[in-house]
């Protein structure tokens, strides 16, 4: 049979262990310059193996040409619109990468004595206080790895400032429309956690909130804007209502990029709060990881900060380690470097005004979607929204088509599938953040495959559930997937 | 349709009394809500139980939920089917899906609970 009648890219690629032939290599070694050791000796022969069983041995330019085919299977914010909703799956400007490249940065070690990593130092330094006048808060520290690390970080330092003052105190409030991150943080950091449900207009219910707020509530942990791209127009009253019985207001920073340089959560009452810097701030979102999620809080939550702490000595940067009130390191060194000096080098290339425009010009796009796709999918909460929109399958639904179908079939369409089915107070949610990266040339793009499709769900529904039908692979079990999992690959 | 003989509770939970014996598990519209069910994470035989505590979780391909229990009492037996087949949860909610047998401290509790009209209405409002 003739296996190579396609363009590679439209080729299926098998495995490496499938390419593999006994005794090829992609390297080569120089000869041995020292006296040979015998690893059986050296290691004991119980921990010495003549061979990997199945490892798979190629050639180079054979392992090359997997990987580099199995990238072009890839879909990346630099193909196209990634209009994952509530991700902010924003282009990542290539002058990130080239500062983040810069050898002195690149090649800086964590072990490099202070008087070597002043530059380095003045790095995070300048970052902290970006962000600090960004939020409107008094501190920031950089340590946590991730949004959700920020999380746990703040509720602890809210945790400790209570203790400070005589009673950690028992719960934590959450809205209903919350990541599910928000939940779990409260849970580990030792708190009982109570729902609060959102009101019809989709934002924070205060009459509950009153209800709830008791001597026993540490913190309301809130999304602002929501997640329904809503903005939370009570916030100032709701920070009234907390900091009148002595609890705290953290403010999940997911969707700051809809707030910078427009409203700062220090003036609006937020205590402690945590970005996401490979969000809002432009740092890739490869992999799971690295990522940074700062927390910025109040000067009342500064001794409590993570160790050691950035100070200014003279002209020279230093580490405090000596902070007797810290809640402990919460990462290796001091947060993943890389990634912080992407955003800084954002922040420096927009200035004020940039980012300013950044924000607005997120909104305006999310605004737009909404308005030429209100026709066309339901939206549950009419409240005026920001940086993303969130509609329901309810009219696609009666034809049996759900919010699921709909993002597999906006593949056919090439595009990325917004997200799914979140937030949960939204019923067959179809969450959709197009950024500030768009153009109105993509966007309308969009907008038409997105018309198209729900006129598909109409016409022909089964079409639809039945999607993708351009891709490489056909939909796939997900439920097998999940219940039956094939964990590793065995030769046939 | 929702079987009388049980009481149901907001979170979609149904209990069954025979006597101090009480049966847990979730109501249909539950298991249709969460979609395809993979996993179910059930308590051991002998964990004791207050009346709205979490019991266990299950887990969609959506979402991972929380059960909470209808009625204060012991575990007895846990639906040990469920760990190779948590499919049953979908197919047969009130029969074969059932989650954990407990001893009730109080078998009143169940009315507390909804009767199967009240639940009906309550999901029908729900919607």
């Amino acid at each position: 049979m003739i296996e190579k009648v396609r363009h590679h890219l439209s080729q299926n690629e098998p495995l490496l262990f499938e390419r593999s032939s006994p005794g090829k290599r992609a390297y080569q070694l120089p000869e041995l310059d020292v006296p040979a050791v015998d690893p059986a000796e050296a290691l004991g022969a119980e921990n010495v193996r003549a061979e990997i069983a199945g490892f798979p041995e190629v050639s180079e330019v054979e392992a090359i040409r997997h990987f580099t085919r199995l990238s072009t299977w890839n879909y990346a914010i630099d193909h196209g619109m990634y209009p994952l909703g509530s991700c902010t799956m924003k282009y990542n400007p290539r002058i990130n990468e080239l500062v983040a490249r810069t050898e002195a940065l690149a090649w800086a070690h964590p072990y490099q004595p202070e008087a070597l990593a002043q530059g380095s130092m003045e790095v995070m330094a300048r970052l902290e206080a970006a962000l600090a006048e960004i939020t409107g808060m008094d501190a920031v520290t950089l340590q946590p790895a991730a949004g959700a690390h920020g999380e746990l970080t703040g509720i602890l330092l809210i945790r400790a400032l209570l203790q400070k003052r005589g009673n950690p105190r028992r719960k934590i409030l959450i809205p209903d429309s919350a990541h599910g991150t928000n939940p779990a943080t409260a849970a580990i950091a030792g708190y009982a956690v109570e729902n609060i449900k959102s009101s019809e207009s989709g934002v924070l219910d205060v009459a509950a909130l009153e209800q709830l707020v008791t001597d026993d509530v540490a913190a309301l942990m809130v999304t602002n804007p929501n997640t329904l791209g809503v903005f939370e127009e009570n916030i100032i009253h709701a920070a009234e209502i907390l900091h009148a019985k002595g609890a705290m207001l953290y403010m999940d920073g997911a969707n700051m990029n809809a707030l910078v340089g427009i409203a700062r959560p220090g003036d609006f009452g937020v205590d402690v709060m945590h970005l996401n810097l490979h969000k809002t701030f432009s740092t890739p979102h490869g992999g799971g990881g690295p990522g940074a999620g700062p927390v910025a809080v109040k000067a009342p939550f500064e001794p409590f900060l993570p160790a050691p702490r950035l100070k200014r000595s003279g002209k020279r940067w230093t580490y405090d380690y000596k902070r007797k009130h810290s809640i402990g390191r919460v990462k290796a060194f001091y947060g993943n470097f890389g990634v912080l000096v992407r955003a800084l080098a954002y922040i420096l290339a927009h200035g004020g005004a940039g980012l300013r425009n950044a924000t607005v010009d997120a909104v305006l796009n999310a605004v737009y979607i909404r308005k030429k796709l209100e026709p066309y999918y339901d939206l549950p909460y009419p409240s005026p929204n920001m940086h993303e929109v969130v509609f329901s399958d309810e009219r696609q639904a009666r034809h049996g088509v759900r919010t699921g179908d709909l993002a597999k079939r906006l593949i056919d369409y090439g595009f990325h599938p917004y997200t799914v089915s979140f937030p949960l107070i939204v019923h067959g949610a179809l969450m959709i953040e197009p950024t500030e990266t768009e153009g109105k040339m993509e966007i309308d793009q969009f907008v038409d495959a997105m018309i198209s499709i729900a006129r598909e769900a109409e016409a022909d529904p089964q079409l639809v559930k039945s999607a993708p039908h351009g891709t490489r692979t056909s939909r796939v079990d997900e439920v097998a997937a999940a219940r039956k999992p094939v964990l590793r690959w065995k030769p046939a | 349709m929702v079987p009388e003989n049980l009481r149901y509770t907001k979170e979609h939970e149904w209990l069954l009394v025979e006597g101090d014996t009480g049966t847990v598990g979730i109501t249909d519209h539950a298991q249709e809500e969460l979609g395809d069910i993979v996993y179910v994470d059930l308590p051991r035989v002998g964990t004791a139980l207050a009346q709205a505590s979490p019991l266990g979780s299950v887990e969609s391909v959506k979402a991972v939920s929380e059960i909470f229990s209808p009625a204060s009492g012991e575990v007895t037996e846990a639906n040990a089917a469920l760990a190779d087949a948590p499919e049953k949860l979908n197919e047969d909610p009130y029969g074969a899906g059932w989650l954990v047998k407990m001893k009730l401290s109080d078998p009143a509790q169940a009315g507390s609970l909804m009767t199967a009209a009240e639940y009906q209405a309550y999901v029908g409002a729900e919607k």
